[in-house]
């Protein structure tokens, strides 16, 4: 390692231990401890907000991003390097919104200078929090079947339709919604990516409550929705299918990355607890669980590659499709494993393994199914026919 | 063995079972029971010790209908299908064979439905009976049981309890162990509820130094596990014909989803992947069917194999549950992960069942050591 990276992380274990609130030191990584931010945000704490705050003036929700922005202009390496400090320091993530793992990189890639301007700095700093509408009712696998449409009205679109599985829609402050703007064009050239506030009147949300409890989906209706024209669509009219693919390659690494081994906060053995000896001595736990801590530490290792390839130059491109796919079944075989050693005591929900358990069901559907990113994998990366 | 194939009157029984289980408790009203927190509607387990499902195992001089094991797994089964949640396992099964087995006089009050029995034997994590140590420590003629259990199913309802305890050796011991048969309600009795993933009754109950008599022990005093082994094999037969039955009830809702979603222009069932999960789901049910029906027979019929088959059944049963679930929320996308729509309900009864009366490891461990491994 390079001494540039040596004293970088020096720099940064200082500041962390300088401005890592006390009462943050070594929380839990669970739903509820996440920061989201947004317009209605309502701190857990004021540990939560000052970390938050001191984040972003260092640039660190957003390492990566330009420090125009609000991000921290790192590389790849120095934002390694950053993680690791965090996670020694037990420090939680500041910031996490689908700004940041969605939007953001569009817009980096898609946007223009004024779209960038207005829109990454409330996502760095927190402070706009966005939902993503891409499935409707008859548009889910199939994607670019939207139906939702944007009509032109000279200075303004009226957006009518309706999307579902929007996730937290009804905390959300704005929308990336993939609506129809050519009705006549083929499914995939008559999309575009619009940005829409969710306070414009006629944007209504209808929560769907999940198997774990938890109700963090909506329906979202947009009734004779008046979006004005100017910097409503990202990228091309008519060409949102573009930007919504790249939008979903993130999506898809951000999503088989909860599964990563390295990456994950806590071990299989921590998420487990202590186990009575006939967990631990059970032929079929411990198969399990073994070869889930092998391919789970390889996993972590080729989202890293994977990583690294991407930053010297080499696309991922489709292979997102393979990190996504992996990295959930992964974590769906990982709370199998936890229920199981948990045994009885699992079965309580106040035990708390249950929720996280069901909800990694979800993970091989959201943000496209194992089975769409297979039939990704074998046709456009291994190029297989098609008849 | 009698064939494994459903006789007539199984067939019959099959029949009945599927029509009255269809329109007085189809998943609709396992969801009320959710919904209005409770975890069972008295008033269909009146109906279900009217119509002799309550008495399946108790002889006919104790007013039972005694149909015997099969015809208990074939109601377990049907249940299974529809999730209905009935304190069917616990009393009319485990205590019934366990009590028949005894010569209990409990016998005929069970078969009415009127008395509810409990189980209640784990106290860690893992189903483990010969780890018990909840000490009932002889006092005079009587002893006085102190200790916990966990997670004892129906225990919020129950008006009787059989509960083992130790009245010698060691937790690990299998000797020194006593099968009790004692009133629910008993002084130093503590019910502390649990909120369980399937929302049906599951209680942990705490004992302070309970009273109980020398005719409260079933069978032999330091030989509990003996005189629990025919229940619990009986339970253990009819939770995986449980299972069973909830694998086939999530296959069939899913497949029906699979002819009727769209995607693509096209039915998701038109989709080779699918139909070939589809297809491995259906021959992991086949499979599973006839260790299911061949426990039901060899503990009719008294067989030596009896719990090498209750083993095999539960242990199939507990992994085509849980394969069947799983593909059952994935096959139907987004739908699939709410609670408006029915198959949370299944993988959620799904893991209860398969760590009650025994997880997969505990029982292909067993069939694995009768098979010299
Ligand atoms: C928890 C959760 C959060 C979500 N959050 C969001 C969000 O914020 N915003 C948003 O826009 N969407 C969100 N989604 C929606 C998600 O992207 C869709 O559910 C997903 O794309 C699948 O679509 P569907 O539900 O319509 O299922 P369908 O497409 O109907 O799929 C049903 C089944 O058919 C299979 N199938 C479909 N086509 C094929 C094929 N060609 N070959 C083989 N199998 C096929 C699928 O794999 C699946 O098993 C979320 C979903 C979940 C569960």
């Amino acid at each position: 390692m390079s001494d540039n990276l040596e004293s970088f992380r020096a720099e940064i274990a200082e500041w962390i231990a300088a401005n890592l609130p006390a009462d943050l030191k070594g929380i839990p990584h669970d739903e509820d401890a996440i920061c989201w931010g947004g317009r209605n945000w309502v701190f857990k704490s004021d540990a939560q907000r000052d970390w938050l705050e001191r984040c972003h003036g260092r640039g660190l929700t957003c390492p990566r991003w330009p420090t125009e922005y609000g991000g921290g202009g790192l590389s790849r390496a120095q934002e390694k390097v950053l993680r690791d400090e965090m996670v020694k320091a037990g420090a939680p993530s500041p910031l996490e919104s689908f700004g940041i793992w969605m939007l953001g990189p569009a817009l980096l890639h898609f946007g223009t200078d004024e779209q960038k301007a207005t829109h990454l700095p409330d996502i760095t700093a927190g402070k706009i929090r966005w939902c993503q509408g891409y499935s409707e009712p008859g548009a889910g696998s199939d994607l670019a079947n939207v139906q939702t449409r944007a009509e032109d009205k000279g200075d303004h679109w009226l957006v009518n339709g309706q999307k579902i599985w929007t996730s937290y829609a009804d905390k959300a402050d704005k929308i990336f919604a993939l609506v129809r703007t050519d009705r006549d064009a083929p499914k995939h050239l008559g999309i575009s990516f619009m940005l829409i506030d969710m306070n414009t009147p006629g944007v209504t949300t209808k929560p769907i409550q999940l198997i774990s409890g938890a109700s963090p989906f909506c329906e979202t209706f947009f009734d004779d929705v008046v979006v004005p024209k100017e910097g409503a669509i990202v990228g091309t009219q008519n060409r949102g299918w573009d930007v919504a693919k790249y939008l979903l390659t993130h999506e898809r690494e951000m999503i088989g990355g909860g599964g990563g081994g390295l990456t994950a906060g806590s071990s299989l053995a921590e998420m487990i607890g202590t186990r009575d000896a006939l967990v631990s001595e059970d032929p079929i736990f411990r198969a399990e669980a073994m070869q889930l801590e092998v391919d789970a530490m390889a996993f972590g290792l080729t989202m890293e590659r994977y990583k690294d390839m991407a930053e010297s130059g080499q696309g991922v491109g489709d292979a997102s499709a393979m990190l996504k796919y992996y990295g959930t079944e992964l974590n769906k075989r990982r709370h199998e494993i936890i229920m199981s050693a948990r045994g009885l005591d699992a079965l309580d929900w106040d035990d708390g393994a249950a929720a996280p358990w069901l909800r990694t069901k979800a993970n091989s559907i959201e943000g496209g199914t194992s089975e769409v990113m297979l039939d990704i994998i074998s046709k456009r990366v291994l190029e297989l026919p098609s008849k | 063995m009698e064939k494994l194939v459903d006789t007539e009157d199984e067939a019959m029984l099959r029949d009945a079972a599927r029509g009255f289980l269809d329109n007085f408790s189809p998943v609709s009203a396992f969801r009320k029971n959710r919904d209005e927190g409770r975890a069972f509607d008295p008033a269909l387990w009146s109906e279900m010790g009217q119509m002799g499902w309550a008495g399946v195992l108790v002889g006919e001089g104790d007013g039972g209908s005694d149909m015997g094991h099969r015809a208990a797994g074939i109601l377990c089964e049907e249940m299974g299908r529809t999730l209905t949640a009935s304190p069917f396992i616990s009393s009319a099964v485990i205590a019934a064979t366990t009590l028949r087995a005894a010569g209990s006089d409990h016998l005929s009050s069970i078969a009415t439905g009127e008395t509810l029995y409990a189980l209640a034997v784990d106290e860690g994590s893992k189903f483990a009976p010969s780890r018990t140590a909840m000490e009932a420590r002889a006092d005079g003629n009587a002893f006085r049981l102190t200790g916990a259990k966990a997670f004892v199913a129906e225990g919020s309802t129950a008006n009787r309890l059989l509960v083992l305890a130790r009245t010698s050796g060691s937790a690990g011991d299998e000797q020194g162990l006593t099968l009790f048969d004692i009133d629910a309600s008993r002084a130093g009795i503590k019910q502390d509820s649990v909120e369980t993933i399937d929302y049906r009754d599951f209680i942990n109950l705490s004992f302070d130094n309970v009273e109980a008599t020398g005719d409260d022990v079933v069978g032999d005093v330091d030989n509990g596990l003996a005189a629990l082994a025919p229940g619990l094999r009986a339970g253990q037969a009819a939770l995986a014909a449980e299972l069973g039955g909830l694998s086939a009830g999530i296959a069939a809702i899913t497949l029906g989803y699979l002819k009727e979603r769209k995607q693509f222009g096209r039915h998701i069932g038109s989709f080779q992947v699918l139909q070939h999960r589809a297809a491995h789901l259906f021959a992991e049910i086949e499979v599973t069917t006839s260790a299911i029906a061949a426990a039901g027979r060899a503990l009719d019929e008294g067989s030596e194999n009896a719990a090498l088959l209750s083993s095999l059944a539960k242990a199939r049963a507990t992994q085509t549950a849980k394969l069947a679930v799983m593909e059952g929320v994935q096959m139907h996308g987004g739908i699939g992960m709410t609670d408006e729509y029915d198959a949370g309900f299944f993988m959620k009864r799904a893991r209860v069942g398969a760590e009650w009366l025994g997880d997969y490891g505990h029982h292909a461990a067993i069939v694995a050591a009768h098979r010299g491994l």
